[in-house]
């Protein structure tokens, strides 16, 4: 299992060895904000059901790119992309592939916990909502089958009409998380989950990924090359906005091909 | 080689710390003028006006004998000016908002129209009088009736609202509008569930003292040409009326000694009306301010 797939292009239909399909294909994604060249030439193919990590130092397009796919970037004024992202096979740059679309099938987490400043039901609560479910009983089920995807559900059970901000933050994030699994995505970006907590609710954060990757296709952006190595399938290291490698994660730790990531993952630089 | 010696920061301080002092009194000085001309204003309307207070100068007519004169017709007449305005006001002003601050690209067109709505709100009210004497009391033909005067009113505090508006719905964090989008809410959605909730009490605060400002506005309605005095109270939208500051202004122009007090009861009872808006603006921000 240690074959190089960097730059491996195939349709998203395409099984790999081990018989999963690609949830992501990005062809020649190119990103500009304004004349700032964020993202150059991105070619990746990202399969279900793993955990695909994106390491690399600070501005080098990794958030920029996790937000590309769900197309939360276009939020950013002056935003350009060209080439294509293949979601299940289907091009999310086409213009009637609706963004709402997109995003119900593909949950987020942030950088910083950010629940709403409502109860705690009401925040897992909203993604259904606003897709229109009204019934108390099956919204009650959602919550609670959300919050114990989010490994939250024993600590907050008695207190789900409490504000949203009377727990902890690492309860927030987890919150956050449960938050996103209430829509049923097929795939969670995490964009820096774990930067703003104590250890401990990394931990438990780290372990909750390992946990939804049965269910889900994941991908996390992280600062931490421990966390990378621990909780990733496959890692991507950023530079500058290219993908200088793409590979398993053992690989990438132990034996990778390149200079840069060599140097990068035994802190040289970054 | 250091640059900040000791011994001169030392010989310096004494200077410092008397500028320091002589400020902080500068400032209170500023302070206490401006809370002694607001004491001796408040002290005078009360001493002449409390005299004539009472439930007759509530619930009379105007009346050309001091002694009868009452306020009923205007406190209506400006409750019912409120009735219109407030709707108008907040429903544009919030909504103009709303479309600026979400759904306008932020170029320069949209800049220019930002700027431009702060630059009304420095128009001064008799203009505001004008636009609505040719507008609404002329081409549309209202008359010089409530309707007319509301709208007038709704205009010259739009900007206002807006700007306040504006403000309240900015300062909610993006992180909340990111939550929502994230998980594919539209951008009516965000707004309805997320963003008015967390600006409301912002946006309520804002509008209500413009409203104040509103009811205390004299100049548009001399310009409309609304009457003041009336013997009856209006009975629909179209009525003529007249209005607190209106009747205030009539009493204190005229000759008779006796009608001084008549307008200072007539300002007390103006500002009890604005004190008591304002408290609800007050009772309502911190009943809904919420942390992030």
């Amino acid at each position: 299992m240690t074959t190089i797939i960097t730059n491996k292009s195939a349709s998203g239909t395409e099984a790999d060895q081990t018989g999963k399909k690609a949830v992501y294909e990005t062809k020649q994604l190119n990103l500009w904000y304004g004349s700032n060249h964020a993202l150059k030439n991105i070619d990746l193919e990202i399969m279900e059901n793993e955990v695909t990590a994106i390491i690399g130092p600070s501005g080098c397009g990794k958030s920029t790119f996790i937000k590309t796919l769900n197309r939360m970037v276009e939020l950013v004024p002056s935003v350009k992309t060209s080439g294509e992202i293949l979601y299940r096979g289907r091009n999310i740059f086409d213009n009637d592939y609706g963004v709402e679309e997109l995003r119900t099938r593909v949950g987020m987490v942030f950088q910083k916990p950010n629940p709403f400043p409502k109860s705690i039901y009401d925040n897992v609560a909203y993604g259904p909502r606003i897709h229109g479910i009204k019934k108390k009983k099956i919204l009650d089920e959602i919550v609670e089958k959300s919050l114990r995807g989010a490994a939250i559900w024993e600590e907050v059970k008695d207190r789900l009409n409490e504000n949203a901000y009377s727990i902890s933050g690492g309860q927030q994030q987890r919150i956050c998380i449960a938050r996103a699994l209430a829509i049923e995505p097929d795939v969670i970006l995490m964009d820096e989950p774990t930067s703003a907590l104590d250890p401990i609710s990394t931990l438990k954060v780290e372990e909750l990924v390992q946990e939804l990757k049965k269910d889900y296709s994941i991908i996390i952006v992280t600062h931490n090359m421990q966390q990378a190595a621990r909780i990733s399938d496959k890692t991507a290291f950023f530079l500058n906005g290219e993908v200088i490698e793409f590979d398993y994660t053992d690989t990438i730790f132990s034996n990778p091909s390149d200079k840069r990531t060599e140097d990068y993952i035994s802190g040289r630089f970054g | 080689m250091r640059y900040i010696e000791q011994q001169t920061v030392v010989k310096r301080m004494n200077g410092r710390l008397i500028a320091n002092a002589i400020f902080k009194y500068i400032f209170l000085a500023a302070t206490l003028l401006a809370l002694l001309a607001l004491v001796i204003l408040l002290y005078r309307i009360v001493s002449q006006g409390a005299g004539n207070l009472s439930i007759d100068f509530l619930t009379n007519f105007a009346s050309r004998f001091p002694d009868q004169a009452g306020i009923k017709a205007a406190l209506v007449g400006s409750l019912w000016l409120m009735m219109v305005v407030a709707p108008t006001s907040i429903i544009l002003g919030v909504g103009s908002a709303i479309y600026l601050e979400e759904y306008a690209k932020q170029n320069r067109i949209t800049s220019f129209i930002r700027m431009n709505i702060s630059n009304l709100a420095g128009v001064p009210s008799v203009v505001f009088g004008l636009l609505g004497l040719t507008i609404f009391v002329r081409a549309m033909a209202l008359g010089n009736s409530i309707l007319a005067a509301g709208f007038t009113m709704s205009l010259l505090i739009l900007p206002v609202i807006i700007v306040a508006a504006q403000e309240a719905i900015r300062a909610v964090p993006g992180e909340l509008r990111d939550a929502s989008y994230g998980m594919g809410a539209t951008k009516w959605q965000t707004i309805v569930n997320i963003i008015l909730p967390a600006a409301i009490p912002g946006i309520l605060t804002g509008s209500i003292l413009a409203l104040s400002r509103a009811i205390g506005e004299t100049a548009p309605l001399i310009v409309i040409g609304v009457p003041v005095i009336i013997q009856f109270l209006p009975e629909g939208v179209m009525d003529t009326f007249t209005a607190l500051p209106m009747q205030i202004y009539d009493w204190s122009s005229r000759p008779q000694q006796e009608f001084q007090a008549v307008a200072a009861a007539g300002i007390i009872v103006l500002m009890a009306v604005l004190l008591s808006m304002n408290s609800i603006a007050v009772i309502i921000r911190n009943k809904f301010d919420k942390r992030y």
